[in-house]
C-alpha cells in the first residue's frame, strides 16, 4: 500500500505562530515597534538609528526601535488584528484609515493631529523610460499611445499601482479634459500593459531587469535605488501634473497606552518633522516638507505641478470606494482595455 | 477501511486507541479543522445573493478555469513524468544518483516566491529558456502551468518511489517467461499495482497547485480575465478589507477541491479493490 510520505509544506505557518508571541513578550524595556510599507525599509533603518541616539540624548533612556515592512495593505492588516505596533506608517492614508475602521485602535482623526496631514514626507509619480526616451514619452497621454508598453503594478494589491492609476486619471482633470476623457485616457494606458505586478518592486524588476515594457510608472523616491541597483539606464520624465503621494504616520493609540510608550511614539513621530529627520528623508529621495531642506536639496527634486488625492477624488476613502472596490472604476477601465 | 471492533480492541505499541483517537481530533481541530471552518463563518455573514454575486461574477469564474485547468494540467504532466522520474530513480544506478534524488525534493524546500522569481526570469523572453521558445510562456496561462508543474512534481515521485521498491522483479520477469511483451508487462503487471500511488500524487500535486500563490504570482501577468488565479483574487479582496468576499471564494475553492479530491480517493479505493489488495 502507498504509505503517504510525510510532507515539509507547512513549516511557515509553524514559524508564523512561533513568531509572533515573541515580539510581544519583550516589553519590558522600551521598544518601539514601527510597521511600515515595503520600500521604506531603507529610511527607517538611518531614520531609527538617528532618533535613538536622539532620545538618548534628551531624555537618557535606551530606546530599541524594531521596523516591520511589508506589502502595505497586509502590514495594515495585522496591526489592525492585533500585531502590537506603537507606530504606523504608510505611503496612503486608507491603510491608516482601517486602524480606525476595523480596529477601533486610533481616533478617526488621527491625520489632524500632526503638520501637513500627518505626513511628514511626499513622493511623486514619475515615469521612467529607456535610455534616450527613444519613444519621446513626455506626459501621460503618450503612455496611451498604441505601441507603447507600459509597467504599472497592479491597482488592486499595491498603493504605488493606485497612485499611479490616480495619477494619470488626476492629470488629465488637471489639464482641463473631461471625466469620461480622463476615463478613456486610463483604460488606453491599461490597454498598453503587458504585465500587471503584484507590487511596485516586481514591476521594477519586471522592466529593469527583463526589460520588457517602454515606460515604468513608479515613486520619485524610488528612482535612485533603481539606479543604484541597475545602473543608469534610464531617463526620468517628470509630466506636467502628477500626484502627490502623502506619506502618512501615526501612533496606534491602543497600543501604547496598553505598553507605556506614548511619550516615546509621539517623540518618534514628531522628529520626523524635525531638520535632521527631514534631512534623512531627503537623502533617501522623499520630498521633504521643511522649505529650508527642500531647498537645500533642490536639485534633486524638480518643480512640478501636483495635486493630492484629497484634493482631486475627494480623500482616499471616496476614492478607494469609487475607483479600486470591486466593480469600481478601475474594474471597468481594465476590462474594457483588455477586451479590445 | 473495515471499522469493527476487532480492530478497535486490538493491542499496539502506541498508547491505547481512546488517547490516540483524542489526540488525533483535537490536533486536527486546532490546526486544521478551526481555521477553516473561521472561513465558513465569515462567509456566513453574507446573503446567499450577496455570496453568490461574489463567487460567480465573471472575472472570478475566468480565474476558476485557469486555476483548475492549469492544476488539472500540472498534475497529469507530473503523473507522467514523476513516474518516469522515480522509475529511474528506484531502477537504475548511475553518477550522482543521490543528489538527482535529492533535487527532487527541492520544490518542497524553496519559498515559492524564489522559486516564482527564478521561473519568470528563466522563461520570460529574454530569459535563458525563454528567447529560444518561438511563444509567450512568462506573463501567459502558460507560465501559469509552469510554475504549477514545477510545485507538484515532488508529490508523483515520492508517493511512487516506495512502491517501485517493494515491486519485485520476479513479477516482471514471469510474465516475460509466459510470452508478454514489454507494453503488456507495463500495462497488465506493473501499472495496476502502481495506479493506487499514482493517483495518491496525482491528487497530492492536483491539490498543492490549487491553492499555489507564491510561484504563481511572478509568473502570471494577472491580467483580468486571462491570467488572473483564484487565489489572487482572494488576495485583491483582503486587499480591499473585504474579509467575506475573500472568504467566500476561499470557500468555493476548498469545496471544489474536497469534492474532487474526495472521487479520487474513492477512484483509488476501487482501483485497490479490483485488485483484491
Amino acid at each position: 500500500m502507498p504509505g503517504r510520505i510525510p510532507m515539509a509544506g507547512r513549516r511557515a505557518v509553524l514559524g508564523l505562530l512561533l513568531a509572533l508571541p515573541l515580539a510581544a513578550a519583550q516589553a519590558a524595556d522600551i521598544s518601539l515597534l514601527n510597521v511600515s510599507y515595503d520600500v521604506s525599509r531603507e529610511f527607517y533603518k538611518d531614520y531609527n538609528a538617528a532618533f535613538a541616539a536622539h532620545w538618548q540624548k534628551t531624555s537618557g533612556e535606551v530606546l530599541t526601535l524594531k521596523q516591520s515592512h511589508g506589502g502595505s495593505s497586509k502590514q495594515a492588516r495585522s496591526v489592525a488584528e492585533g500585531l502590537e505596533a506603537d507606530v504606523i506608517t504608510m505611503n496612503q492614508a486608507n491603510d491608516i484609515d482601517i486602524l480606525h475602521d476595523r480596529g477601533g485602535l486610533i481616533p478617526a482623526d488621527w491625520a489632524k493631529r500632526l503638520p501637513n496631514n500627518s505626513a511628514p514626507t511626499t513622493s511623486v509619480s514619475v515615469i521612467l523610460v529607456r535610455k534616450g526616451n527613444p519613444l519621446k514619452i513626455l506626459d501621460w497621454t503618450d503612455l496611451g499611445r498604441s505601441g507603447v508598453s507600459v509597467i504599472i503594478p497592479n491597482p488592486k494589491t499595491s498603493g504605488n499601482g493606485r497612485y499611479t492609476y490616480l495619477a494619470a486619471w488626476g492629470a488629465a482633470l488637471k489639464n482641463g479634459v473631461s471625466p469620461a476623457a480622463a476615463q478613456a485616457l486610463a483604460e488606453r494606458i491599461f490597454r498598453n500593459v503587458p504585465v500587471l505586478d503584484g507590487g511596485g518592486r516586481g514591476a521594477t524588476t519586471t522592466f529593469a531587469q527583463r526589460k520588457i515594457g517602454d515606460a515604468l510608472v513608479t515613486f520619485e523616491s524610488e528612482v535612485p535605488l533603481i539606479q543604484r541597483e541597475f545602473g543608469d539606464d534610464f531617463d526620468v520624465i517628470y509630466p506636467r501634473w502628477t500626484v502627490l503621494a502623502e506619506n502618512p504616520v501615526s501612533v496606534v493609540d491602543k497600543v501604547v497606552d496598553k505598553r507605556g510608550t506614548r511619550k516615546q511614539a509621539e517623540a518618534y513621530l514628531r522628529h520626523l518633522w524635525s531638520p535632521e529627520g527631514q534631512t534623512i528623508a531627503a537623502k533617501h529621495a522623499l520630498r521633504p516638507r521643511d522649505p529650508k531642506v527642500l531647498a537645500a536639496y533642490a536639485k534633486a527634486f524638480p518643480k512640478v505641478g501636483t495635486f493630492t488625492i484629497d484634493e482631486v477624488f475627494g480623500g482616499w476613502k471616496k476614492a478607494q470606494k469609487d475607483h479600486f472596490d470591486d466593480g469600481g472604476l478601475y474594474d471597468q477601465v481594465i476590462l474594457r482595455a483588455k477586451q479590445k | 477501511m473495515i471499522f469493527s471492533r476487532t480492530l478497535l480492541k486490538r493491542h499496539t505499541v502506541l498508547p491505547g486507541f481512546d488517547l490516540a483517537l483524542g489526540f488525533t481530533v483535537l490536533y486536527l481541530s486546532f490546526i486544521v479543522l478551526i481555521p477553516l471552518s473561521a472561513a465558513f463563518l465569515k462567509t456566513a455573514t453574507m446573503t446567499w445573493p450577496a455570496f453568490w454575486d461574489t463567487v460567480s461574477s465573471p472575472r472570478v469564474v475566468a480565474s476558476y478555469k485557469l486555476t483548475f485547468g492549469a492544476s488539472l494540467a500540472g498534475a497529469l504532466l507530473n503523473a507522467f513524468f514523476g513516474l518516469i522520474v522515480a522509475w529511474v530513480l528506484v531502477r537504475y544506478e548511475f553518477p550522482l544518483k543521490r543528489i538527482v534524488d535529492a533535487l527532487v525534493d527541492l520544490p518542497f524546500a524553496l519559498p515559492t516566491a524564489v522559486a516564482g522569481i527564478a521561473l519568470t526570469a528563466l522563461y520570460a523572453e529574454n530569459g535563458w529558456i525563454g528567447q529560444w521558445l518561438p511563444f509567450k510562456v512568462s506573463f501567459t496561462p502558460l507560465g501559469v502551468f509552469v510554475a504549477l508543474t514545477f510545485i507538484g512534481l515532488p508529490f508523483v515521485v515520492r508517493t511512487l518511489q516506495p512502491v517501485l521498491e517493494d515491486l519485485s522483479r520476479e513479477l516482471e520477469e514471469a510474465a516475460a517467461t509466459l510470452g508478454a511483451s514489454r507494453w503488456q508487462t507495463f500495462r497488465h503487471v506493473i501499472f495496476p499495482i502502481l495506479s493506487p500511488a499514482l493517483l495518491t500524487g496525482f491528487a497530492l500535486a492536483f491539490a498543492r497547485a490549487l491553492g499555489e500563490y507564491g510561484s504563481v504570482i511572478f509568473i502570471a501577468g494577472n491580467m483580468p480575465m486571462v491570467s488572473e488565479i483564484t487565489p489572487l483574487l482572494i488576495i485583491t479582496k483582503l486587499e480591499q478589507y473585504d474579509y467575506a468576499g475573500a472568504t467566500a471564494i476561499a470557500v468555493v475553492m476548498l469545496v471544489t477541491a474536497f469534492t474532487l479530491l474526495l472521487a479520487i480517493n474513492g477512484l483509488q479505493a476501487w482501483t485497490r479493490a479490483r485488485q483484491g489488495r
